[in-house]
């Protein structure tokens, strides 16, 4: 009970660590570290059973930040390194921090892996469309023709779309956020924290030095009705400041954004989060191949799975079950043995 | 030949050495799987060597198809699976061609003469047949039409043909059951607990294999059987055992000891991949096993399970290690317990994927970039692998650190007599985990123990003392992110200290040296056996030499400087072009000479004792 209480009296202040944040004043970072801050609290967690694990990039400070346990990894594996604390330990709450290029580029295939094994991890990935720490090269969520340092004709690139990908990975929740909307991803991010299994985050942010307003023509305060189409489970995909524009699906099973007028309430997609088959998030995800379009923000998909650590552990009791406890004696010595003397 | 001679006496040996060959398809492996099983239940010592291609199936009857097993059985102690078979069996012309100049002159030859027809002769490269030109006369050739007899022996049973003539390695099995008094009982038994699912292969397999005791028996091609003693070992219980599975069991038990529980995590390669089949199996030692999507995952997953306080390892050969730096630099970094195994294969890139190698040395010492000293530690025969393995364990959880376990293709994949450990009187090796703050309230990350230098290893779970650690620099005590100059000079030459410091604790090198000789032969790893077998018959023929051999390769044993000062002359049989040897040279100032071998085959003791005769001379 008291261990309770203490949770009750938790506040941001108690997931701050004593470091100086030192991203860029006016770095889109600072707002998701608040919204993390702001949400921790409120979800029953202890510090000491929090472990945030990042790779590299300007993302992958955000656990020096934190008062909880963090490893700061190397370039990409952050994936692995937390797929590592998670099944040594199902009893941890572990997220994974990372950024376009870590997560999308050199750690693609152990986001996509981790993705699939459906590791009860919560992966945040904070998307500003380039690389910020090495200081403004094109990154692999960069639009084509982007001016950069290495691409300075245009990069030639066809980015990915970070929800694309996720649920082509076979991911079990998958949703988008941005970081001028903090109770937005406060409830984006508890939604995915909430997921049993692996979580992917996509969140837009800004990098107001190498890339600024890579988002605005969608999360910009004046064009959001427009442009953001917020999802909400059950309910019919619509925007507009009256909601006077919907998502239908055509013919071929793609989305295409309507005229609620044009087309009748009625023909209006209502969204389900909960669909076995990903095809219907996967259709809403190419709704947007760049953030110029209306975009949804919000989760796309949330299913069920067994989570891997708890197969791992599933296997361990039955096999304890079966061959009974181990016995080192009896490991060493199987098969043909024979005595000599 | 001469007449049937059925009933005289087995003529007794003290050692036989055997290669069955084939094609990869025809199940040499398992034929001399089966054979060393049954001669390690009988007592004798033995030691084996299989050699197989990359190729799952090589064209059939191609050079580049034939797989070999050699076993050595004896009547007393041996080391090594011998330098020349003494008995070759041949499946077929390819099988013959690929290893009859390792025979030794006058040695027997056993051929399927079936397969010698004109296509596998011209697949193998024979303008005619080597069984009828006369090139095999230094031999004793016996022609057994092994895959005729096997059809015969399996017609009753009504087996098609093309499986029944898969059955031939039975036969080759039983004829060499025969010849060398092997029991029956434990194969026929074997074939039946194997096959018990597929009665008609069960069945092909029995009669195939008695036929060709049979064979031996009643067949006027041999003189009379030949036996091979027991021999006289350590008292004890024993078990034949590969390196894989011995280094498999030596973690577990480290697991055990340490009370950590394993997280492995590897991805599949050859000739480590037998590893994680092993301790899969072990689920109920609470054993987590992943195969990983890639190299650098399995080291990563690794890395987090020692962070949340488990054992984790990953285990690999040479491309994988290559893979995996950065994770082992994080680790070094990071001051996390890890133990990579690199079981070494000729390279470099795929190299030779089947075949052993030393040449990984210098990679496990210096293979990262910047100052990133760590514990090597090397086995040095199949049963020791278990030892190592578990010293491995105990050095990275002690000092925080990865650890490099070498170990490589011949010992991975040889078997040899085992003398099972007495597992209740193995150490206990478990550390303390932090659960209280340690500077003034607070909790440091690195403030280091004064003795080992090893930083206290705090959980996650762990009230009071949640921590950030990652690959930059930190400053020392704290561990915060910190780029000070003089810092960072101070940690790299902490980390240098913490490995440099574990020689303290290490048993000092021992020298086998007899007659106080001038000649110090110094070995690491699988040359174990040939090493000391070289020098127990240099010795024989008058030559005095010393035989010392390496376990721990960084840091060395605290005497290793001594011990070389002392001989005059040094002489270092390595499968690569000299790594250690390089290491004692900077280290030691010696002048210390390499005898190099990279064929992807152990040294013949034959060859070291040559070496240690010129140089003696």
């Amino acid at each position: 009970m008291s261990d309770e209480a203490a949770i009750g009296t938790l506040s941001r202040k108690d997931f701050q660590s004593d470091q100086e944040v030192r991203w860029c004043p006016g770095c889109g970072d600072y707002s998701i570290l608040a919204a993390i801050q702001l949400l921790l609290p409120e979800l029953g967690v202890r510090p000491e059973n929090l472990v945030f694990v990042s790779g590299i990039g300007c993302a992958a400070r955000f656990p020096y930040y934190m008062n909880v346990y963090g490893l700061h990894g190397i370039h990409g594996r952050a994936p692995a390194i937390a797929t590592g604390v998670a099944l040594a330990r199902p009893d941890l709450d572990v997220w994974v921090i990372g950024g376009d290029g870590d997560m999308f580029s050199i750690g693609g295939n152990h986001l996509i892996h981790s993705l699939r094994r459906n590791v009860n991890l919560t992966m945040l990935m904070f998307n500003n469309q380039i690389y910020g720490l090495t200081k403004g090269q094109y990154s692999p969520t960069s639009e084509i023709g982007k001016i950069t340092k290495s691409s300075p004709f245009g990069s030639l690139d066809t980015p990915f779309n970070p929800v694309s990908v996720a649920l082509g990975a076979e991911a079990t929740f998958v949703a988008r956020t941005h970081d001028l909307d903090r109770k937005h991803m406060v409830e984006v991010f508890r939604r995915a924290h909430e997921h049993r299994g692996a979580s992917f985050v996509e969140v837009y942010q800004n990098c107001n030095v190498f890339n600024d307003g890579a988002f605005s023509a969608v999360t910009g305060k004046e064009v959001r009705p427009d442009m953001l189409i917020e999802l909400h489970h059950g309910e019919p995909v619509r925007f507009g400041a009256n909601g006077e524009h919907g998502v239908i699906l055509n013919r071929f099973g793609e989305c295409e954004v309507v005229e609620v007028a044009d087309v009748g309430e009625d023909r209006i997609l209502v969204h389900d989060e909960h669909r076995t088959d990903p095809t219907l998030a996967f259709a809403l995800s190419r709704l947007a191949d760049r953030p110029t379009v209306p975009t949804p923000m919000g989760v796309f998909r949330d299913v069920a799975r067994p989570t891997y650590e708890g197969e791992v552990q599933r296997q361990l009791v039955t096999a304890s079950e079966r061959q009974g406890p181990g016995d080192l004696a009896a490991l060493v010595g199987a098969g043909a043995t024979w005595d000599v003397g | 030949m001469t007449a049937k001679t059925t009933f005289l006496e087995p003529e007794s040996l003290d050692r036989v050495v055997i290669r069955f060959a084939g094609d990869s398809g025809d199940g040499m492996q398992l034929a001399g799987d089966r054979f060393t099983d049954v001669s390690a239940a009988f007592g004798n010592d033995l030691a084996t060597m299989p050699n197989y291609p990359a190729e799952i199936r090589a064209p059939a009857g191609t050079i580049a198809g034939v797989s070999s097993f050699q076993v050595h059985i004896s009547d007393h102690e041996i080391l090594t699976p011998g330098d020349m078979p003494n008995v070759l069996v041949a499946m077929n012309p390819a099988a013959l061609r690929a290893n009859i100049t390792e025979l030794e002159p006058g040695g027997t030859i056993l051929v399927n003469s079936d397969a010698f027809e004109q296509r596998n002769l011209e697949k193998a490269g024979y303008q005619a047949s080597p069984l009828e030109d006369g090139s095999l006369t230094a031999f004793r050739v016996i022609q057994v039409p092994m895959t005729s007899i096997t059809l015969e022996a399996t017609k009753p049973l009504g087996v098609k043909p093309r499986d029944a003539e898969r059955s031939k390695n039975f036969f080759a099995l039983g004829l060499l059951s025969w010849m060398y008094t092997r029991p029956i009982d434990a194969t026929v038994e074997w074939i039946n607990e194997k096959f018990a699912n597929r009665e008609m292969v069960q069945a092909a397999n029995l009669a195939a294999f008695k036929a060709g005791y049979h064979f031996g028996e009643t067949a006027e091609l041999f003189e009379h059987a030949y036996e091979v003693a027991p021999a006289q070992l350590e008292p004890g219980r024993y078990r034949n055992v590969t390196g894989n599975v011995a280094l498999a069991a030596g973690l577990v038990a480290a697991s055990q000891q340490s009370t950590l529980p394993i997280v492995y995590a590897s991805y599949p390669i050859t000739p480590a991949s037998d590893i994680l089949h092993e301790l899969s199996r072990h689920k109920n030692f609470g054993v987590r096993t992943l195969q990983a999507e890639d190299e650098i995952a399995a080291v990563g997953v690794a890395i987090g399970a020692a962070f949340a306080g488990q054992l984790g390892i990953t285990a690999t050969s040479g491309p994988g290690v290559d893979l995996k730096a950065e994770g082992v630099g994080l680790a070094i970094s990071l001051e996390l317990p890890l133990v990579v195994v690199d079981v070494q294969r000729g390279g470099p890139s795929t190299g030779l994927p089947t075949k052993t190698e030393q040449s990984d040395l210098l990679l496990a010492m210096f293979g990262r970039h910047g100052e990133a000293p760590l514990p090597i530690v090397a086995a040095r025969s199949p049963s020791h692998c278990f030892d190592a393995a578990f010293e491995a364990v105990r050095i990275a959880v002690k000092y925080r650190t990865p650890v490099i376990l070498l170990t490589d293709g011949y010992l991975a994949n040889g078997a040899e007599p085992w003398k099972l450990p007495d597992v209740g009187a193995l150490p206990d090796i478990s550390v303390p985990f932090a659960t209280e703050p340690n500077h003034d309230g607070e909790f440091w990350p690195y403030l280091r123990d004064p003795e080992t230098l090893a930083r206290p290893w705090a959980i996650p779970g762990t009230p009071g003392l949640m921590h950030r650690i990652g690959g930059l620099e930190k400053e020392d005590g704290t561990g915060n992110v910190n780029y000070d100059p003089l810092n960072h000079q101070h940690m790299v030459e902490l980390r240098a200290q913490k490995v440099a410091g574990i020689a303290k604790e290490l048993p000092p090198v021992t020298v086998d040296d007899p007659d106080g000789a001038s000649l110090l032969v110094l070995g690491w790893g699988s040359t174990w056996g040939s090493i000391q077998q070289a020098v127990r018959e240099a010795r024989a023929a008058g030559t005095p030499a010393a035989h010392a051999h390496l376990v721990h390769l960084n840091p060395f044993p605290p005497n290793l400087g001594e011990v070389l000062a002392r001989y005059d002359r040094i002489l270092v049989p390595e499968m690569n072009l000299g790594q250690l040897t390089k290491l004692v040279r900077a280290e030691f100032l010696v002048d210390a000479k390499t005898l190099p071998k990279v064929q992807g085959l152990p040294f013949r003791a034959s060859e070291i004792e040559a070496a240690i005769q010129e140089m003696s001379r």
